[in-house]
């Protein structure tokens, strides 16, 4: 029987995905809270590899039809696409937040594709270099890209995806200036690439805590 | 001479990284490891450890909470709170509750500077 994808990484894996998700949101809410000049907290309650199919399960279960979202194509020895998702309902809040001071709503509205862009940008950068530099990789990461729509069209953008890919889900609390926004983080990778992540962190948690690969 | 060392983080691969780096440092201390901040109550009330290592980020409960509680009950235990996460704001609330913030990673030698000076003041406060 093939796998499902929470058996692909044994606990102490998945566990050492966390530590480096968590080290690459922490580096993200330093670089926002240097652009927003105020404190941000950006938490990391659950990180879990899912199926694309459960993934867009669990966002139409959970949140409403219309998202936002900021993708970006990463490239190296892993391969995917990062997306970082938020309620289009929230999606306004979150640029207030953001901008801060007292903008007028019609100047909120035209500031949000850019003010959307630079912060999934930043979180997303902020992730993912974290990740490669703590696995000794590099990765090439696209200029970021605003999406609306439901989670099925973000997960099945050209070009086609495998059936076998996975989704690293991961849940975040966002809070700057009184604004508690939640979101989600979902990167999607080829098996090729889960294979290779599988590797790398074996090779991370020997470096990192001396346990021998097993 | 030997201390106890209490080690919270809800990583188990984060606790592992520090036990790699003791062992190095001070292989002859105890070391105890707390994976919650409930877990590390329970082990400061039973164990009674010298020096704690916190962690900022885990679920369920704030490092520097727990930080200020170690602190509050015994004022004396040297406490850092671990964290990648080093935004003035949290520095600042560590050293407001008397703890020292180190980055995480941690690495070996900001470990052992920290350690050398917990010591430095357990001893002064033993004298």
């Amino acid at each position: 029987m093939k796998p499902g994808p929470t058996l692909v990484l044994d606990e102490l894996e998945l566990d050492a995905l966390t530590e480096l998700v968590n080290l690459g949101i922490s580096q993200s809410a330093i670089s926002l809270a240097e652009m927003v000049r105020d404190e941000v907290t950006l938490s990391v309650p659950n990180v879990a590899l899912v199926s694309r199919d459960e993934a867009i399960r669990t966002l139409g279960e959970r949140e409403a039809k219309n998202l936002v979202a900021v993708h970006q194509v990463f490239e190296g020895d892993i391969t995917g696409r990062a997306l970082l998702i938020f309620p289009e309902a929230r999606s306004l809040e979150l640029v207030r937040a953001v901008i801060g001071g007292s903008l007028s709503i019609e100047e909120i509205i035209e500031l949000e594709q850019e003010a959307l862009a630079e912060t999934g940008n930043i979180i997303l950068n902020g992730c993912l270099a974290t990740m490669a530099n703590q696995l000794h990789r590099s990765l090439k990461i696209s200029l970021p890209e605003i999406l609306h729509g439901e989670g099925k069209e973000f997960f099945n953008l050209a070009p086609p995806p495998d059936p076998g890919d996975v989704v690293m889900f991961i849940y975040i609390n966002f809070a700057v200036r009184n604004s508690d926004i939640q979101g989600y983080i979902a990167m999607l990778l080829d098996m090729p690439s889960i294979a290779a992540l599988k590797a790398l962190l074996v090779e991370y948690i020997s470096r990192v805590a001396g346990e021998s690969p097993a | 001479m030997p201390y106890k060392i209490l080690i919270v983080d809800d990583s188990k691969l984060a606790r592992m990284a520090v036990t790699k780096a003791l062992n190095v440092l001070h292989p002859d201390w105890v070391r105890l490891e707390a994976a919650s901040a409930d877990e590390a109550l329970a082990a400061v009330k039973k164990e009674h450890p010298d020096i704690a290592l916190v962690d900022f980020n885990m679920p369920g409960g704030n490092g520097l909470d727990l930080a200020a509680a170690f602190r509050e009950s015994n004022p004396r235990m040297p406490v850092a709170v671990v964290s990648a996460n080093r935004q003035r704001e949290i520095v600042s609330r560590a050293r407001t509750i008397g703890a020292a913030f180190l980055n995480k990673p941690l690495t070996e030698e900001d470990l052992d500077a920290f350690l050398k000076a917990a010591v430095q003041s357990l001893t002064k406060a033993r004298s």
